[in-house]
């Protein structure tokens, strides 16, 4: 009886087939950009207005990806990147490992009431705040630095000490109290018990430092104003805006921006799903 | 006293946020408000008017008006038409039978992977007229595709389809969720011989409505906070047709130089998002599901 039930459930064999037979075609329509701009980014400028579109270049331009280091200021971007990615991650994994203890593993008053703070700072559109921080960063001469891209990655993060404070919550108190015996205080805590046991979540931080980072648009074309200083994205985003845009570049650029991204997805994917999972508990 | 240890040690341990709280967003908040009091282009020193700007924005800039009814067009046939998508595909996911189903999860995460500005660089060549993608399928089967970003009706549209080709964070909740509901509920229904539609519009929906919430109030912020996608692709146009909130916004405050008026706007923007929040959350109370 609970057998018969419980297929009930689920679909008859002729859903399934249909089910499987619409997913198949939405997965082409999904995947189908990322073959266009991989094939497209081994053309030459001409063969991507040919009509109709074409989907396989004559011959495979390789060279493209030789070309983007000297007709795009690869190296440049690609270095001031990695140094806001590194920092960024830094900072985040630093702060917010310590501010979620804060707010996890430590009974205080007020703890409550501050950590709903944190939770409707979520909600706070960055336009609120981007003015009077461009002014603010201007009257401190960081405009023109990477500086307002890396010092508020150490001061915590809303979103990290969330999920940072949901882990930590899972792990059993006695284990504090066992430490605590031993005479061991709260940092000798957090260091030698937490953060060993919260790789997992640690790990998610930075997967989501570095993709938030990597992707960021709207604050370097704030706050960057010095062409030396541009990320990968701020550098795109400009030539997208001159007379020849050079799109074969473009396409290559994007590429390379992209694969990185997705290779680290396949081979992190557990805490990928995990922390965008999180997202909705609170729901 | 080991309370008041334990005091100093809980605020001690967050101490970085609190800085990072007071300086990088309560005092911006605060200041914001001063700003869109006055007039101010950085170069001179701020002039208070008062509440000149709101009275301009709400009462003579035709493009104020033009923006936010752009935006309002997003939140509602974007919201419905990507709840629906979104839904109806954690919907087919959450069903164990088929084959490849974490192939299928990844293909439909994957997008949202793409950075922001490839994206925007992707799209534009998606909806070429001559040689994009669409138009291409759709010469395919003989049907000759629109200019989709000149044409001030079809933009707006397009841009639903940008939105919805990066939605796959909303499947991956609504899938989270939807492994939550308990399997006896269904064993229940199905005894009482629940069809298909009975077992989702009775005991899914109404049992993950919180997460559908959560995802509508996210989609919602961030189409007020979209920005970046129609400052590359369209600059606004064609005919301010793409002209969103937050792209006027930003025009006013770093191309015009209009840091009290675009200060004014981005009040009136976190007005607008606690009012749809507080809407929402009220709607949820009074015909959401209860555990």
């Amino acid at each position: 009886m609970p057998r018969k039930a419980k297929e009930a459930v689920y679909l008859a064999p002729g859903e399934i087939a249909i089910s499987t037979l619409i997913l198949a075609v939405l997965a082409l329509v999904f995947i189908v950009p990322f073959v266009w701009m991989t094939l497209s980014s081994l053309k030459v400028p001409a063969e991507l207005f040919v009509v109709p579109m074409q989907w396989l270049p004559k011959k495979a331009q390789w060279h493209n990806y030789v070309r983007i280091f000297n007709e795009f200021p690869f190296l440049q971007d690609f270095r001031n990147t990695m140094v806001l990615v590194v920092l960024n991650v830094i900072g985040a994994v630093l702060s917010n490992t310590l501010i979620a203890y804060g707010f996890a593993k430590i009974e205080w008053k007020g703890r409550e009431a501050l950590f709903y703070v944190v939770l409707a700072t979520l909600i706070l559109p960055f336009q609120v705040v981007m003015i009077p921080l461009f002014i603010l960063f201007h009257q401190l001469h960081w405009i023109g630095t990477l500086l307002p891209l890396i010092v508020p990655a150490f001061f915590g993060n809303a979103f990290f000490i969330f999920l940072l404070r949901q882990f930590y919550m899972s792990i059993p108190n006695e284990l504090s109290y066992a430490a605590k015996m031993d005479g061991a205080g709260d940092f000798m805590i957090y260091r030698r018990v937490i953060i060993p046991l919260s790789t997992p979540a640690i790990t998610t931080v930075i997967i989501f430092s570095f993709l938030r980072t990597w992707n960021d648009f709207i604050g370097p074309l704030i706050f960057l104003s010095d062409n030396k200083l541009y990320t990968l994205s701020l550098g795109a985003q400009q030539i997208m805006h001159i007379l020849d845009p050079k799109w074969d570049m473009l396409l290559t650029l994007g590429v390379m921006m992209t694969f990185p991204v997705l290779i680290i997805f396949f081979v992190l994917q557990k805490y990928f799903i995990q922390g965008i999972a999180m997202t909705g508990i609170k729901g | 006293m080991i309370g008041s240890r334990d005091r100093r040690n809980g605020l001690l341990f967050i101490s970085p946020w609190i800085v990072g709280f007071l300086v990088f967003t309560a005092y911006p908040i605060f200041s914001s408000l001063f700003y869109s009091l006055t007039r101010y282009n950085v170069v001179d020193p701020p002039k208070f008017i008062g509440l000149g700007n709101y009275i301009d924005l709400v009462t003579t800039d035709p493009v104020f008006r033009t923006s936010l009814l752009n935006t309002l067009y997003m939140v509602v046939v974007g919201t419905i038409v990507i709840t629906i998508a979104t839904l109806a595909l954690a919907l087919i996911l959450s069903n164990k039978r088929i084959k490849g189903l974490s192939v299928f999860r990844i293909i439909f995460f994957v997008p949202t992977l793409v950075p922001l500005v490839i994206l925007c660089i992707l799209w534009v060549w998606i909806l070429q007229p001559q040689t994009g993608l669409i138009n291409t399928f759709l010469s395919y089967v003989h049907i000759k595709g629109p200019g989709w970003l000149a044409d001030p009706l079809l933009a707006k549209p397009a841009f639903i389809m940008i939105f919805l080709w990066v939605s796959g964070g909303a499947v991956i909740i609504y899938l989270a969720a939807l492994q939550d509901i308990p399997q006896s509920l269904y064993e229940v229904a199905a005894i009482d011989g629940a069809n298909f539609m009975h077992r989702t519009f009775r005991i899914t929906i109404p049992m993950i409505s919180p997460v559908i919430l959560f995802n509508v109030i996210t989609y919602v912020i961030g189409i007020f906070q979209s920005f970046a996608e129609s400052f590359i692709i369209t600059s606004g146009g064609p005919n301010q047709s793409t002209l969103f909130y937050s792209l006027y916004l930003y025009q006013n405050a770093f191309q015009y130089f209009k840091m009290g008026l675009a200060s004014a706007m981005a009040w009136i923007l976190l007005i607008i998002a606690l009012f749809l929040i507080a809407m929402l959350l009220g709607l949820e109370k009074r015909f959401g599901y209860r555990q």
